[in-house]
């Protein structure tokens, strides 16, 4: 792409990575995090990268946050280069690390005044937009943000990440750790924020969270192995996929294994799911039979973690 | 009648006048998956930190691996085994000096290490990175690694606490792998998870909200009693009743 591309494809993304590649280390010891990754987010879209730990989720983060800097490739956010243009970026970007990163011995109100005044507004100008997550710490706003519980401190760091209304708001894994009450309420915030216009980049190695998104990008070990809306890559798992259960599960699934239409078969909740080679199931399932192996069977629907479980192996 | 590996009735843990456990009573048979649900400040890991022998309880009685939770602790802690998403392994050593480490803080033989090392290895697939130290392993490998090092003595018992956060879903299953057939060899196990699918892999599961157990039985048995589709929809609706907040 010339250089004319580029500066439109800046003009019309919020955010747009361009063959991106990171490694750590040096000399011998060199690992590397990216491997040459592009996508593009549209604004207001709310963009999800889904993957496990040590996928490069943080480092790309970092990378579009301007605190790192890539080895290669380009990359802008809301039309601004992230190498030579990184204070306006710093400027107009939300970002909530991994890691709670607030003053601990502040108190929620003093983390929430600081922020506010570094980017020269103050809480009452912005306070429509932080109100509905902000309200449920205001009780406690003369506590040390040391002192929160773990629920409590990712409000808190989310309303210091909103406090400036970003255009761009960067969530590196909001619901690690967190049981699935409080991950099911911070997606029901994302949806509010995102009506608001807000675009919202947010990282989360749950595979169920895939379908929350606008959009995802699946990313393991530095490549992104997929990326489209949730449904399309649903819609684009080719093969038939069934649930079976019975009473003894681990004999059930070595028996599922050593059947030669089985392309994988993985415990799945409930179930074991069973990718066939082909469209016809009734061979596995007389052989099970034959074999004296009580089973139900029914056709399943693949999901976000089927997908991503296929794409891993695709790529091994 | 099946042999009880944990045994508590009415276990109480208090900080000043805030009940963290409250006199939770249940079982758990040697070679079961026993699932330990909860929202986050539930009060798992304070129960959790009883059951291992590492704080009294205020009242209540429990025994584990058939030691006495207030007067036999140091006893506990040598017949289970424990592993954690946050600590697990010393990432400096290689894998063979972890499980050699380990296997001789619970006074393992020479000769039983070094025999076991070899079929632990052979099972992970790990023979080939045995001297290589363990930082320079992916996360799924540290924390199969981590499991392998936790039951390397052989315990009766052994505590889970979120092994598999974080961790990709392939790995996530070759994980659960490891956990049934440390099961069917006898070994009890104790687990927690963030993930509701795994919890449909425990042979049973109890769901705490606010420092009591509120749910316990089989997942299929739980389903039908909530009328829930599955075990992610037992546990909100058990879940979104809890008064207290978070941690």
């Amino acid at each position: 792409m010339g250089n004319g591309g580029v500066k439109l494809k800046r003009k019309m993304y919020a955010v747009s990575v361009n063959n991106i590649a990171k490694s750590y280390g040096a000399k011998k010891n060199v690992t590397p995090a990216l491997h040459g990754i592009s996508f593009d987010v549209k604004p207001g879209e709310l963009f999800g990268l889904i993957g496990p730990d040590g996928a490069g989720k943080t480092t790309l983060f970092r990378i579009l946050t301007t605190l790192l800097l890539p080895d290669k490739g380009t990359a802008s956010v809301d039309g601004f280069d992230v190498v030579n243009a990184y204070k306006s970026i710093r400027r107009r970007v939300g970002y909530m690390p991994g890691r709670f990163s607030l003053y601990q011995d502040l108190t929620v109100k003093e983390n929430l005044d600081f922020f506010a005044t570094i980017f020269n507004t103050s809480i009452e100008k912005n306070y429509d937009l932080v109100k509905d997550i902000y309200a449920q710490i205001e009780p406690f706003s003369n506590r040390m943000a040391g002192k929160l519980s773990g629920g409590m401190k990712q409000k808190l760091a989310l309303s210091c990440a909103l406090i400036h209304r970003p255009s761009v708001l960067f969530l590196d894994e909001p619901t690690t750790g967190v049981d699935a009450v409080s991950r099911k309420e911070f997606w029901e915030m994302l949806k509010r924020l995102k009506a608001e216009g807000i675009t919202i980049l947010v990282s989360t190695p749950y595979m169920d969270e895939a379908g929350m998104c606008d959009r995802v990008a699946l990313i393991q070990s530095g490549r992104l192995l997929e990326m489209d809306t949730p449904s399309a890559i649903i819609r684009d798992f080719s093969k038939k996929l069934l649930a079976l259960k019975g009473p003894d599960m681990l004999t059930l699934l070595q028996a599922i294994r050593s059947h030669k239409d089985v392309a994988d078969a993985y415990p799945f909740g409930e179930f074991h799911h069973v990718v066939l080679e082909q469209d016809d199931e009734s061979g596995l399932l007389g052989y099970l039979q034959d074999n004296g192996i009580a089973f139900e069977a029914k056709m399943a629907v693949p999901d976000i973690e089927d997908c991503f479980i296929q794409l891993m192996k695709e790529e091994r | 009648m099946r042999e009880k590996v944990i045994i508590a009735e009415k276990l109480t843990k208090r900080f000043g006048d805030f009940t963290a456990v409250d006199a939770i009573s249940f079982d758990v048979n040697k070679g079961e998956i026993f699932g330990f649900l909860g929202a986050n400040g539930a009060g798992k890991t304070t129960a959790m930190r009883m059951l291992s022998g590492l704080s009294l309880p205020t009242s209540g009685n429990a025994t584990v691996a058939g030691f006495d939770v207030y007067r036999e602790n140091e006893k506990i802690k040598r017949n289970i085994g424990y592993m954690s998403q946050k600590f697990s392994l010393y990432e400096d050593l290689t894998v063979r000096e972890n499980i050699r480490f380990y296997a001789g803080i619970y006074g393992k033989s020479s000769s039983f290490i070094r025999d076991k090392t070899t079929a632990v290895l052979q099972r992970l697939h790990l023979t080939g990175e045995a001297d290589k130290l363990v930082k320079s392993l992916p996360l799924g490998w540290k924390q199969k690694l981590a499991f392998s090092v936790a039951i390397f003595h052989e315990p009766r018992l052994v505590f889970l606490d979120e092994p598999t956060g974080g961790v990709d879903p392939v790995t996530r299953r070759e994980f659960w792998q490891l956990i049934y057939e440390a099961a069917a060899e006898g070994i009890t196990v104790f687990v927690t998870t963030h993930y509701m699918d795994e919890a449909e892999y425990c042979d049973r599961v109890s769901i705490m909200v606010d420092g009591r157990i509120d749910a316990l039985d089989s997942p299929s048995v739980l389903k039908q009693q909530f009328g829930a589709r599955s075990m992610d929809d037992v546990f909100l609706k058990l879940a979104r009743k809890a008064q207290r907040t978070a941690d």
